[in-house]
């Protein structure tokens, strides 16, 4: 989560709780491995193994949770896409793309055309796929 | 003898408690814990992990809220110039509801319908217009629908918080598991509206102005002129015949009337009319490629059902066929500004209403072709 959103709302409270019980679980765990070890260069292997199974079965709980709240804060950012205007001389069929401004609209006329005389019409405003959609829907 | 001697340590050794080592015994024993407290205290975990993930989601909904909260504000600050600070208006505006008839006798509820829904958006366009005195006809539109999103959005948010409040108060697994069913569609819903907002704000097409677009698309160039209510019709010469293509009256935010218009232009052509044909964005199902074109048959139209109503009464008279031409997209691109594929659709979709026409009516013949859908960011 954002600072910003850590700043308000009752909900947060609970999160920095688990939070902080997540990340004793990933020290306890990194622990318990390295006593594993240790134990193990000791010759005590059947408390290699309770320590290294404990240490990391540990260490994935508490990895899979920082990383589930990893992909809620990236799902938190939402994307800008990019809005596109096309303009088009309807006579002699220049077409131009530029970004979009307020104010624009389809069938809107704006300014003469470059080579001829006529005006140049807006006839599409669209937006590319974002990268997202794009994978999801490569076809499209 | 020695049998009976051995058993215990035998069992010892068997669960785990026996083998002298401490660190063992603490450990096997914690397991044992483990094991007792997910059968008695399963569901309750299962439970608060749920109310974990529906607070997170509840959390993201706040920040979709107050934001929609937060560009109405500004885009009315920007293009409005009010005098004063337009938020606690603005908020007032949020909590706005209308209550639909009473339908125990449903005979005439379309008309009661129609009319509280009249008054709503009269009522609404005088308050963004008291709120934004120096926006024009567009952006008081334009507006009016930024802050529409923004009302979805405080109402899906309250009603998310009302079950999530009301679950962990009741600690009611099947509540908060209901809640946590549905939410994925809510949150897509949520985000739809969102990006929507922004649509609006800055007068963008949407996804849903698709039947507008090709409407006009079709009437450009042609002389236009306004027909009840919101509409806009012109005679346009297609395929050697004669087609009243019409939409609502863009580019601002606006759905207008179809039902009135079509009910119009039947009466101003009584009996001439040989088929009318309505475009409109529909519903994909997932799997189905965006931007697909579909024909069918009956009034391609959305909302409260009272437009749906008219066409269906006046096409009735003259028993005028009525065909549908759909562009598919889902409810996310439906609402959000018009992406690419949807743009390109249009001539597609022109092709296939062209095919539509050639099978079904005759050389020579009159035929109305209405653009169904939300005309922002789109003009004639
Ligand atoms: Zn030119």
């Amino acid at each position: 989560m954002t600072n910003k959103a850590a700043s308000s709302g009752s909900s947060n409270k609970i999160s920095t709780f688990v939070l902080a019980v997540t990340y004793i679980t990933l020290i306890l765990s990194i622990i318990a491995i390295v006593a594993g070890v240790t134990a193990f260069y000791e010759g005590f292997i059947e408390v290699t193994a309770y320590l290294l199974a404990i240490g990391f079965i540990a260490l994935a709980l508490s990895g899979y949770y920082v990383f589930q709240s990893r992909k809620h804060v990236a799902t938190l950012k939402i994307e800008t896409p990019k809005i596109l205007t096309t303009i088009e001389c309807i006579k002699c069929g220049i077409k131009s793309t530029r970004e979009f401004q307020r104010g624009d609209y389809v069938y809107k006329e704006l300014d003469k055309c470059s080579k001829c005389e006529d005006t140049q019409v807006i006839t599409a405003i669209y937006r590319e796929p974002t990268l997202k959609e794009k994978e999801k829907n490569p076809t499209a | 003898m020695m049998n009976m001697l051995v058993q215990p340590s035998i069992l010892n050794n068997q669960l785990g408690l026996g083998s002298g080592d401490p660190i063992l015994t603490i450990i096997s024993l914690l397991s044992y814990l483990f094991i007792f407290v997910f059968i008695f205290y399963g569901q309750r975990i299962q439970m608060y992990v749920m109310i974990r993930e529906v607070e997170s989601s509840l959390f993201k909904l706040k920040l979709l809220k107050e934001e929609g909260r937060k560009t109405a504000i500004e885009t009315i600050n920007e293009i409005g110039k009010p005098t004063a600070d337009p938020s606690s208006k603005v908020d007032r505006y949020l909590e706005y509801f209308t209550i639909a008839p009473q339908n125990m006798d449903p005979s005439g509820i379309v008309h009661k319908l129609d009319h509280i829904l009249d008054v709503r958006d009269e009522r609404l366009k005088e308050e963004v217009k008291l709120m934004a005195p120096a926006s024009d006809e567009v952006q008081v539109y334009n507006l009016e629908n930024t802050l529409e999103a923004a009302m979805a959005l405080n109402f899906i948010y309250k009603v998310v918080r009302h079950y999530y409040l009301q679950g962990k108060k009741t600690l009611s697994l099947y509540t908060i598991m209901q809640l946590q069913m549905i939410l994925p569609l809510v949150m897509k819903e949520a985000e739809a509206y969102s990006s929507a907002l922004k649509a609006f704000a800055y007068g963008q097409p949407i996804g849903d102005g698709v039947g507008p677009l090709i409407a006009a698309r079709l009437m450009h160039g042609h002389e236009v002129r306004k027909v009840p209510k919101d509409c806009v019709v012109a005679t346009v010469p297609f395929e050697n015949r004669t087609a009243l293509v019409t939409k609502a009256e863009g580019p601002g935010g606006n759905v207008g009337k179809p039902g009135d218009a079509v009910k119009a232009l039947i009466e101003e052509n009584r009996g001439k009319i040989s088929a009318v044909i309505m475009i409109d964005a529909g519903l994909k199902l997932e799997g189905e490629a965006l931007g697909e074109i579909a024909e069918g048959i009956g009034a391609a139209i959305g909302g409260p059902g009272v437009d749906q109503y008219k066409i269906e009464e006046a096409i009735m008279e003259d028993k005028i066929p009525l065909y549908a031409v759909i562009v598919k997209e889902d409810i996310g691109d439906a609402v959000s500004m018009m992406r690419k594929e949807i743009s390109n659709a249009a001539e597609k979709a022109i092709e296939r209403v062209k095919d539509v026409v050639k099978e079904r009516t005759k050389e020579g013949d009159q035929i109305i072709i209405v653009g169904v859908g939300n005309t922002i960011g789109v003009g004639q």
